[in-house]
């Protein structure tokens, strides 16, 4: 374990998921030194629970062309989506597969010895590559194990705590490293580097347990880059995920609808297309549930045989956390956050709005997946996204002038984390977490409206207020669990704001974003990224108009 | 109904201590008991987590003497919790994990980069199905008796591993990665069977191992302890001195 206190390198890599180990591997290979720095291990990161598959229009698939993978992502995005990065992302998706299937991820094959494909909700096409319903998982093992290939420096076990910037000799911010926690050490650290990558997953932990993701999911390089000085855009939209299991929020993958599963009404009658998009679905299924108080989903009439060697991973976790066999038994199930669309501004080298610093997979927003995400397109956006802030950040720190200079952010970060320790406890957060969970999951989640979001945001800046009174109660040194959920805390309700103030302003519905008490799509008022930002501390917000389609 | 977990901090002047702990849900995972227990009534109790649907690894430690994934196991009147075996406890259940992973590394466990795109037929890609799902969670380290003994054997997922990349057929750097398991690795397993019942995914890393020695075998190796019985033609350190294995 490398346990200096201060390191120094040319890109440094924020996060450890898909989009994390992709642009290591590029960035070392574009002739940087890289150090790839994660609040845990890399094969632990969010990449490894994805499901369903990744994208791409391989030309062995019969009908499918990247023209009609385009089409049918900028659909789904509704008008959200920049035609240019989408394009790109789809030309560049059977590139991206071609180098998994080199550096030995072992997708799942045709008959023809060809990685095979299946149709997931909202595609034309069998256009979903995957490797059982393990995909993402094996995705991430093999990035790590190309890693390990390359010697790629891991410093494990260390909280983000804040992104530095300094000036440039023309004035302008630039990035010079960031502070971490060292979780072993209870240290706060500094890393200098020439050029910052953020690749740390979304923010639906907000959401608290009505959200499938992993509980490190709390949009900590988001509200890092934010108090940086980077934008953020679009950060209303949230997709939910239409099949969780009813009870622990465990995702079912859109694979088991993709192979022919029905969604069951409690009258067991199915009541809407399983294949339509997620934001279309997710709202049937909660109008059935306020309806008749429950929503199955039934993959019976697969069979055990079809079952085991597709969806193996679906039928251990429907017995493990719903207690139910779905070879014999419906599922029930209920939409749960699942994937934030919005995230850090990037430009179309995914440089955000401070020098230096770069975002690539769920937590930046590269105008791929607009209002409404397709399944199969992020596992694609870490890769393809992954490579290009790689590349962008070597070459960044290859040509930059800039030289890091003693921080402030340092002496306040320590200062912080000792004085964090004397809060005052009267109030918990975790029991405010949940609270705050319940909140955004009946008021700002599937359906909206504008009473509704406002109650949520003056609770939240409520808590805002209030996080001086809350504090961690552990106040040991080592490996302090609960400091940490603390400061992740105050991320979440750093960017509850966001979310809220830019849903409120939203006075419209498109894709993930329904507001009952505006229903109708309204492109010229808000055919537009919500764009917010920082100013002396104080949130700012605008729309601004990209390419609407 | 109430658990044990044996709890350890550094700072601590006793060492290690057993805390019991009472619950008032029954029915539920071992992690949602922890995550309880840590929210609702001791803030200092220390574990990791993240997916909460047995595929991340996080969450491995040992109920009653035996490993298990806390996401995946549905907890019990009077279980005793304690951290993994074998890898220096951080704090209450939190382990030095990396102590195992860096065996990854030292068995060349990854895979070679082929030039072009590769053709695997279904039949192919079955053959490694299973080792390519293994989650890194080090329940098999914690359980293995010859890893207690040598901490620098190789180890179950990192020889797993190994036989996953092995195994492909797209893999072009075979020769190097046998080479690399004979040492602290394939023939300093016992095949005493520990690491194959704690894996969660299912996985038999002796198994794995057994494939890796026949492969060894084919390729010129021998098995040491049996090779210096003969008491000629090998060197000092077991391996063999006719100049290496010829292909």
């Amino acid at each position: 374990m490398n346990n200096r206190e201060t390191t120094q390198t040319d890109v440094l890599i924020i996060g450890a998921g898909g989009a994390a180990l992709s642009a290591a591997l590029k960035a070392q290979e574009h002739g940087a030194r890289v150090q790839v720095l994660s609040k845990s291990y890399p094969t632990r990161a969010q990449t490894c629970m994805a499901q369903g598959g990744i994208n791409a229009a391989l030309s062995h698939s019969g009908a499918d062309t990247v023209a009609l993978h385009v089409e049918d992502t900028l659909k789904s995005a509704q008008g959200l989506a920049l035609r240019d990065a989408v394009s790109l992302m789809c030309q560049q998706a059977p590139e991206a597969l071609a180098w998994l299937d080199r550096i030995g991820v072992p997708f799942s094959r045709n008959a023809k010895a060809q990685i095979a494909q299946r149709r997931l909700g909202g595609a034309s096409s069998e256009r979903a590559c995957y490797a059982q319903d393990y995909t993402g998982l094996k995705i991430l093992h093999t990035l790590y194990d190309q890693c390990n290939r390359h010697n790629i420096e891991f410093l494990n076990e260390r909280f983000l705590l804040n992104i530095c910037t300094q000036k440039d000799t023309h004035g302008n911010v630039c990035v010079s490293g960031v502070t971490a926690l060292n979780l072993r050490t209870g240290e706060v650290e500094m890393h200098e580097a020439a050029s910052v990558i953020v690749a740390t997953g979304g923010y639906s932990r907000i959401y608290h347990r009505h959200a499938t993701n992993a509980t490190g999911t709390t949009g900590d390089g988001i509200a890092a880059a934010l108090r940086a000085g980077a934008r953020l855009s679009d950060m209303e939209f949230i997709q939910f995920h239409p099949t969780a299991l009813k009870n622990s929020s465990v995702l079912i993958s859109e694979s088991a609808r993709g192979a022919g599963g029905y969604l069951l009404n409690a009258a067991h009658e199915r009541f809407t297309d399983e294949l339509a998009p997620r934001d279309i679905v997710a709202r049937e299924i909660l109008k059935e549930i306020e309806r008749g108080g429950a929503v199955y989903l039934d993959i019976r009439h697969l069979g055990e045989a079809f079952i085991d060697a597709q969806l193996p991973q679906e039928r251990k976790l429907a017995q493990l956390y719903e207690g139910i066999d779905p070879v014999y038994e419906i599922m029930p199930v209920k939409p749960a956050a699942h994937y934030c669309m919005g995230g850090i501004e990037v430009d179309a080298r995914s440089q955000t709005a401070v020098s230096g610093l770069f975002a690539c997979g769920e937590c930046a927003n590269h105008n791929v997946h607009g209002a409404n995400r397709l399944g199969g397109n992020s596992l694609l956006e870490l890769v393809v996204f992954g490579h290009q802030a790689g590349v962008n950040a070597a070459q960044y720190a290859q040509q930059t002038q800039n030289t890091c200079k003693p921080t402030e952010q340092l002496q306040k970060d320590r200062t912080f984390v000792e004085g964090v320790k004397y809060f005052t406890n009267q109030i918990d957060f975790y029991e405010k977490h949940r609270f705050m969970g319940n909140i955004f999951y009946n008021n700002a989640a599937i359906v909206r409206d504008e009473k509704g979001l406002k109650a949520v945001l003056a609770a939240v800046r409520q808590l805002q207020k209030e996080l001086p009174f809350m504090g961690p109660k552990d106040k040991s040194k080592v490996y302090n669990t609960n400091l940490v959920e603390f400061i992740e805390f105050g991320n979440m309700v750093e960017l509850a704001e966001v979310v809220l103030v830019s849903a409120i302003s939203r006075r419209e519905s498109r894709g993930a974003h329904f507001r009952s008490d505006a229903p109708q799509r309204d492109d010229e008022r808000f055919g537009a990224h919500t764009v917010a930002w920082k100013e002396e501390g104080v949130l700012c917000l605008d729309f601004i108009k990209g390419e609407v389609l | 109904m109430n658990i044990e977990v044996l709890r350890y901090c550094p700072a601590a002047p006793n060492g290690a201590q057993k805390v019991s702990y009472e619950l008032e849900a029954t029915g539920q995972t071992l992690l949602d008991a922890l995550t309880t227990i840590k929210t609702e009534q001791d803030a200092t109790l220390s574990f990791a987590s993240e997916c909460r649907s047995g595929v991340c690894g996080s969450c491995a430690m040992r109920v009653n003497g035996v490993e298990v994934l806390a996401c995946t196991y549905q907890v019990r009147e009077g279980d005793l919790i304690e951290p993994l075996r074998n890898m220096e406890v951080v704090r209450d259940l939190i382990v030095d994990v990396e102590s195992a992973l860096r065996f990854n590394q030292q068995a060349h466990a990854y895979g070679s980069v082929s030039v072009q795109t590769p053709s695997v037929t279904p039949e192919e890609e079955k053959i490694n199905e299973l080792q390519s799902a293994c989650i890194l969670c080090a329940s098999c380290y914690s359980a293995c008796p010859v890893y207690e003994l040598n901490s620098e054997f190789l180890g179950p997922f990192a020889l797993t591993r190994s036989w996953r990349y092995v195994s492909d057929v797209r893999e072009t750097e075979v020769v190097d990665k046998i080479a690399t398991v004979q040492d602290n690795g394939i023939w300093d397993c016992t095949l005493c069977n520990e690491c194959v019942p704690v894996c969660p995914v299912g996985i038999a890393p002796k198994q794995d191992i057994v494939m890796l020695r026949n492969k060894s075998g084919v390729m010129g190796y021998m098995d040491p302890s049996f090779a210096s019985g003969f008491g000629n033609g090998f060197g000092n350190d077991g391996t063999p001195n006719f100049g290496g294995p010829a292909f």
